[in-house]
């Protein structure tokens, strides 16, 4: 058994795996029914002002039968009082003292706001703060939440503001919803900050219901653009994650949030630099259950792997991640069809004819009709290998020599 | 005949031995379902299907909620689609080939979904093709069987004046009197038929095409017209008829009370008046065919205490599908293989048969014998009447156009192939217009799945990386 216990920026937990701020850590006794199931830590729902929900205030994105793919939300930050959010978050971590605790701010862009809700809430011994910097709904039309992650300058500010008074660490959360997350990033670290999570939620608008012509979430024949999170988001999470951890200046771990479903997810996450993870979709679909096959499977991984800790892991795949012009022009895969595996589908084939580059053909051979690679014609572009739906009926072949390698920079280079 | 010599069961037990065998699909379980089709391309299901339905269109339709739109894929290719929804052997066509059964055993459910899309539109009364411009041409059909219909429907969309000429009371063939109920009530048929009525076919039941009226005719139900109206009164004929009577076992006994022919058997079945049903205790039905499974299945439906199949070959020669047999099976149907029936015994009543199984000869009691081998073709009709050719197994001849020897005469389905599936007939009533509209105005017309070819391989960049 691997050694899961995590110290992220100097949090402790028994496992990377921690609950995202958000419905799932409303209060108290849902975040101790989680640390029962097995949850290393829970980032409390967003604290601040008392605010008014609407209802409805969520949508789904469904694929075929698979339901929410994606979800998004017009929620806001907790509409509990912040007495009570503060008497059970104290109550929460004296019973849970090996758990992490960490709660998630937002207040007003005023000094004197964050520096007051930082002193009343570090007094219930929790773990660390998490700065809400990122919801891009509701919130940030009153000028809180990404409005604030958007502006590098204000994300720096803030996180001065509340390090000034904070004895614990502080995590800062940022919005997706920039062009380029470094910035932000560096931000944050130049306030201090002692680590970053991201990515929060996306814009987005859900969609439509056709027949009634309401988009979604329907508030009394209205909707509103809201946070957009879950299964679908993932990539886009990975990528922001690693353009942190790759970038030179900045140092500080990163919280890895974004589509997270299961331990191969999350070992994704950590591999491209993240310290640890949180979930929130998959728990709002499935239960807080779902942890336990997140830690029996990074074990059985991390074992399979000879990995004595999970900490070992972290940042290992950062360095695969480059730019485009770095990339090796001399690499060159094809793709095979294995007939014994194939089950005639053709689906490669027309991906390939209309999606591709036509290196395909139908080949008779025992009795049946198969699709046949055009070797000169492929450019190992991978999507029949994608599409087809029998595992090993496709296989990306390399077939250069393995010479010399030559990127567009090299090959460009004294142009 | 005594009164008892019917079903011993109450209809409530009888309803639930025949309740559909293959149920309709609920909205949530066609969604899940079609949404597991790949999707294929040039896809093995639609070669497989003999009138080619485009299968993944269809099923990604119901997939994407355009329903009407998937019934009308499928009833372009197949008028009878609702039909063969329920009595396809799909196991050994579209669903034998579907990828998922090569991946997983598994395959897509594609004919209970082709019924939930068929059912959607024939239930909503939506009329899906209509009458095409007349062309002033007219074309009599002889037989309202799947051939037929299929026929009828591709020539009112091209715009001719078909009549059907219908020998039953109800129209629909062998779909409306001839498929086990548990498989398909003849509402379904007669709801096929009913949209091609409202796409401006006529039919003419209980009208029976002859040669030459006779005198000995007049005591049938049914009314007569000569062969040779039909040909002076439109521009070409279709044979659809399928097969005669069934054949003769040609043994003493054979005159016997409690003697049946299978499809009369199956056909008392079909009007759901249980008690109606002709039906001893203990049942003997010859043949092996699915026909004749047919008939043990619904005798043991109806609470016949013993059904046994008798085939006079082994049960791996026996016509039927494998799973067909599985069938009568679970069903609990005893088989005697390899048994040829030798006189049927009895005093006016059946109460055995008398059997040889090598050289040994026996008895077996029953009290009912039914016979499922096989139709007779109608060799005669055909060319003594008619006047066309026939080939040696009695089937009319017929070209690529499905013409027959005489060039007014077209010919499909069971008279022609010899007896195959519902969908061969609609494929062949399909090709049938297509070959008529070409003889009578020169022009080639092609419907959805006349023909299935593979799409041509696109060009290739002429200037490569």
């Amino acid at each position: 058994m691997a050694d899961l216990t995590n110290n992220f920026a100097g949090i402790r937990s028994p496992n990377p795996f921690w609950l995202a701020s958000a419905p799932p850590t409303n209060m108290g006794s849902m975040i101790e029914r989680a640390f029962d199931a097995g949850w290393g830590g829970a980032v409390w729902k967003t604290l601040g002002e008392p605010i008014t929900n609407v209802s409805s205030r969520l949508a789904g994105l469904d694929h075929g039968p698979m339901r929410l793919i994606g979800l998004n939300n017009i929620e806001l930050i907790t509409d509990r009082s912040l007495e009570i959010n503060l008497r059970e978050m104290a109550e929460c971590k004296k019973k849970y003292p090996n758990h992490a605790v960490i709660a998630s701010l937002m207040v007003e862009s005023k000094k004197e706001a964050w520096q007051e809700i930082t002193k009343r809430t570090q007094d219930t011994g929790c773990d660390g703060f998490e700065l809400n910097f990122g919801c891009p709904h509701g919130m940030s039309e009153r000028g809180m939440g990404a409005a604030m992650g958007q502006v590098p300058e204000y994300t720096c500010m803030v996180t001065e503001w509340v390090k000034e008074v904070s004895n614990i660490p502080v995590i800062v959360k940022l919005t997706p919803n920039v062009t380029h997350i470094v910035p932000p990033g560096q931000a944050a670290q130049r306030g201090g900050a002692d680590a970053v999570s991201l990515i929060n939620t996306i814009n987005s608008v859900m969609g439509v219901d056709v027949d009634t012509m309401i988009p979604y979430p329907n508030v009394n024949g209205m909707a509103a653009h809201g946070g957009y999170c879950g299964t679908a988001v993932k990539p886009i999470a990975l990528n922001m994650v690693s353009e942190l951890a790759r970038d030179a200046e900045f140092n500080i771990p990163i919280s890895g949030i974004g589509g997270i479903n299961t331990w191969r997810d999350a070992v994704e996450f950590m591999l491209l630099g993240a310290g640890n993870v949180q979930v929130c979709t998959a728990v709002m679909h499935y239960g807080y259950r779902i942890v336990e096959d997140m830690i029996d499977g990074l074990n059985t991984y991390l074992d399979s792997k000879g990995f004595a800790s999970a900490n070992d892991i972290v940042g290992k795949s950062v360095h695969r991640m480059t730019d485009w012009g770095n990339l090796d022009l001399n690499y060159d895969v094809k793709a095979r069809v294995n007939e014994e595996k194939c089950i005639q589908c053709n689906l490669c084939y027309v991906a390939c004819e209309d999606g591709a580059h036509q290196s395909f053909e139908f080949v008779e051979s025992n009795g049946k009709r198969y699709p046949r690679v055009i070797e000169k014609e492929c450019v190992g572009c991978n999507l029949c290998y994608l599409v087809c739906p029998s595992p090993g009926a496709i296989e990306m072949v390399r077939v250069d020599a393995g010479g010399p390698t030559q990127s567009w920079r090299e090959r460009t280079a004294g142009n | 005949m005594a009164t008892d010599y019917c079903t011993p069961l109450d209809i409530t037990q009888i309803e639930h031995n025949f309740a559909e065998i293959n149920p309709a699909m609920s909205a949530a379980e066609a969604m899940q379902e079609a949404n597991r089709c790949l999707y294929c391309y040039d896809a093995p299901c639609m070669h497989a299907c003999p009138t080619h339905i485009d299968v993944p269109a269809f099923i990604k339709k119901i997939a994407s909620g355009n329903v009407s739109g998937s019934a009308r894929v499928i009833f372009d290719a197949n008028p009878i689609g609702a039909s063969c929804a329920r009595v396809c052997p799909v196991e050994v066509l579209c669903e034998g080939a579907c990828v998922e059964k090569t991946l997983i055993n598994k395959p897509i459910e594609i004919g209970r979904l082709q019924r939930y899309a068929t059912d959607h539109a024939l239930k909503n009364g939506k009329q899906i093709f209509t009458k095409g411009e007349p062309n002033g041409k007219s074309v009599g059909i002889v037989g309202s069987g799947p051939a037929g219909l299929s026929c009828a429907t591709y020539l009112a969309r091209l715009g001719y004046d078909v009549t059907v000429y219908e020998r039953r009371e109800q129209a629909g063939g062998l779909d409306t009197y001839g498929m086990a109920e548990y498989k398909m009530s003849k509402s379904v048929s007669l709801s096929e038929v009913e949209h091609v009525e409202r796409m401006g076919v006529r039919f003419v039941t209980n009208t029976e095409v002859v040669g030459k009226t006779k005198a000995e005719f007049d005591e049938t139900p049914w009314k007569m017209i000569e062969f040779r109206h039909l040909i002076s009164e439109n521009d070409a004929v279709f044979l659809a008829t399928g097969l005669g009577a069934t054949n003769r076992l040609n043994i003493p006994g054979e005159g016997l009370d409690g003697v049946f022919d299978a499809l009369d058997f199956i056909e008392r079945v079909k009007t759901r008046d249980w008690r109606s049903v002709p039906l001893g205790r203990n049942v003997v039905v010859i043949g092996a065919g699915n026909t004749a499974i047919d008939a043990v299945t619904q005798a043991k439906r109806l609470g016949a205490d013993k059904v046994t199949l008798m085939y006079r070959r082994s049960e791996k020669d026996a016509p039927a599908y494998d799973y067909e047999i599985e069938l009568a099976r679970k069903d609990g149907i005893e088989f005697l293989w390899q048994t040829v029936p030798v006189a049927v015994g009895g005093d006016e009543r059946v109460s055995r048969i008398r059997v040889r199984q090598g050289e040994r000869e026996f008895d077996i009691e029953c009290d009912q014998v039914i016979k499922a081998i096989g139709q007779q073709k109608m060799a005669s009709f055909f060319t003594d009447v008619l006047g066309i050719e026939t080939d040696e197994k009695g089937r009319v001849v017929v070209n690529e156009n499905l013409q027959t020897s005489d060039p007014k005469i077209f010919a499909g389905g069971d008279c022609s192939n010899g007896g195959k599936e519902a969908v061969d007939a609609s494929q062949m009533g399909k090709l049938a217009a297509i070959g008529i509209h070409e003889v009578l105005t020169g022009s080639k017309v092609e419907f959805a799945g006349a023909v299935v070819r593979t799409p041509p391989k696109a060009p290739l960049d002429p200037n490569p990386h």
